[in-house]
């Protein structure tokens, strides 16, 4: 499709979606469009779907790391590498400080895989191991991963760990193991589920701070595609064109 | 002289027959050659998720199908999933614990120690259940 990076606002939905209903219409000579598909467990992934989430970093606490803590808990990150230097551990969710240098104004924010449109860790992977689902959420096959890294460099985000050891009692949703890379799947095994919400969004409302929403970006009705519509917001690096499904308020 | 071939053909016919391996038909009525038996399970009451035969013939393909339809296409159902076979073949050792693939007893390693089959899943995958199991089964 396009490889435009503007942001994800709702012109250019319209816009998409206007362009996808067309080509319905071409193709089968009926129009079968609806927006808002909720997936049960047992249905494959539709395109029609793009999930993102948009995180608040004016909402986000600069003590807390409650999202990071859900993630190693229910991905059973937490038990890895005691061999490994702390900048080698598996990591999915890192908590960034930034700080504006003339005003001293410090910002707190969670930053994990981005799932972009156009991903780079997908265009560098010698074994399509790194790959983008049909509803948006990049994903490393781990049984395709040979372990050669290119995707970690590739990554502007560092979003991408690798695990250095043996693992034993792994969770038996989340299978991980030595020499292969991993990285947020937005909790893919939750949100495939009809009303799924990833982990770090679970545990961000029950702390109170709700910097976090999940949800379908492609479907106008969803809380996370009218805050986009309505509020001002920014992609990570904007000038590399990725298109990121997760996007910033309050940068 | 021709008449004495003849019963000579139908000599080695009839041994043939005899001294041929005696094939045993199993619960299901079919015939299967000799296998290695795994390691019975808790769950005796449950059935598989296939009969057995196919389970014993077709198993790889079962899982690995599903292992793309989950990794690929977000389908959820436990069908065929790895962790439910994990979690419905449990062995567990004296002390009632449920053992992992690294014992030789483990409902997967079982025959495929006899077939000389090895499978890297278990290095990611857990081998042991991930849900309460009834103790004390082990048939
Ligand atoms: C390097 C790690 C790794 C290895 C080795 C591995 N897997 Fe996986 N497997 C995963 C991950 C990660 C998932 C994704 C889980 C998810 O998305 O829920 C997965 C998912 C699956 C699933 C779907 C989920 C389930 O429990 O049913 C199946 C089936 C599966 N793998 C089968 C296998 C088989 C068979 C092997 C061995 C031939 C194997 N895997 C080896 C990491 C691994
Ligand atoms: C609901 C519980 C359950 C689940 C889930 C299950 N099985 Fe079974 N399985 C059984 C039972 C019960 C038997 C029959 C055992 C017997 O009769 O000795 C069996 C038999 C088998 C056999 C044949 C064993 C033999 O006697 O030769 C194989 C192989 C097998 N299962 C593999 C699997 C695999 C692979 C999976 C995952 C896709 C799986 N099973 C999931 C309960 C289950
Ligand atoms: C009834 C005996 C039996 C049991 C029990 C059994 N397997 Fe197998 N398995 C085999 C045989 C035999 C092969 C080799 C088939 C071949 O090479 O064509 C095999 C092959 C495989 C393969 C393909 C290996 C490869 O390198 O291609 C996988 C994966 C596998 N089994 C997984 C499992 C899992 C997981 C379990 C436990 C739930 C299990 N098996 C239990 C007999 C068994």
């Amino acid at each position: 499709m396009s490889h435009s990076s503007q942001p994800q606002n709702e012109s250019r939905r319209q816009f998409l979606t206007g362009a996808a209903m067309t080509s319905v219409t071409l193709a089968s000579g009926a129009l079968l469009y609806t927006s808002a598909q909720a997936k049960n467990a047992a249905d494959t992934v539709s395109d029609k779907v793009r999930w993102g989430l948009l995180i608040d970093a004016n909402q986000c606490a600069s003590g807390c790391s409650d999202c990071v803590d859900a993630c190693s808990q229910i991905n059973g990150l937490h038990s890895a590498d005691p061999h490994s230097a702390a900048s080698q551990q598996p990591q999915w969710i890192r908590k960034v400080t930034i700080k504006d240098k003339q005003t001293g104004k410090e910002n707190s924010l969670p930053v994990m895989c981005q799932h972009c449109e156009h991903p780079p860790c997908v265009d560098v992977c010698p074994t399509t191991a790194s790959f983008k689902r049909a509803d948006g959420v990049v994903l490393v096959d781990r049984h395709l991963c040979i372990g050669c890294r290119y995707c970690m460099m590739a990554c502007p985000y560092k979003a991408r760990s690798f695990v250095h050891e043996t693992l034993t009692d792994q969770k038996g949703h989340a299978p991980r193991g030595k020499g292969t890379v991993e990285a947020c799947n937005l909790c893919t095994h939750l949100i495939d589920q009809e009303g799924g919400l990833p982990a770090c969004v679970q545990a961000c409302s029950q702390a109170g701070h709700n910097a976090m929403i999940f949800g379908d970006l492609n479907d106008p009705n969803s809380e996370i595609a009218q805050r986009l519509a309505a509020e001002n917001s920014t992609a990570l690096r904007p000038d590399l064109k990725l298109n990121p499904g997760v996007r910033y308020q309050g940068l | 002289m021709k008449t004495k071939l003849f019963q000579w053909r139908w000599l080695l016919t009839v041994g043939l027959f005899i001294s041929a391996p005696t094939l045993q038909a199993d619960e299901n009525g079919l015939y299967s050659p000799p296998h290695a038996e795994p390691e019975k399970q808790v769950s005796a009451s449950q059935a598989c998720v296939k009969p057995v035969p196919e389970m014993r013939r077709e198993h790889m393909n079962l899982i690995l199908h599903q292992r793309n339809q989950t990794m690929h296409h977000g389908v959820r159902t436990t069908d065929n999933s790895l962790q439910g076979c994990v979690n419905c073949h449990v062995t567990q050792d004296d002390a009632g614990e449920p053992i992992d693939f690294t014992n030789e007893k483990h409902f997967c390693n079982s025959c495929h120690q006899y077939a000389a089959v090895t499978i890297d899943c278990f290095q990611c995958h857990n081998s042991k259940p991930t849900e309460p199991v009834v103790k004390g089964g082990n048939q």
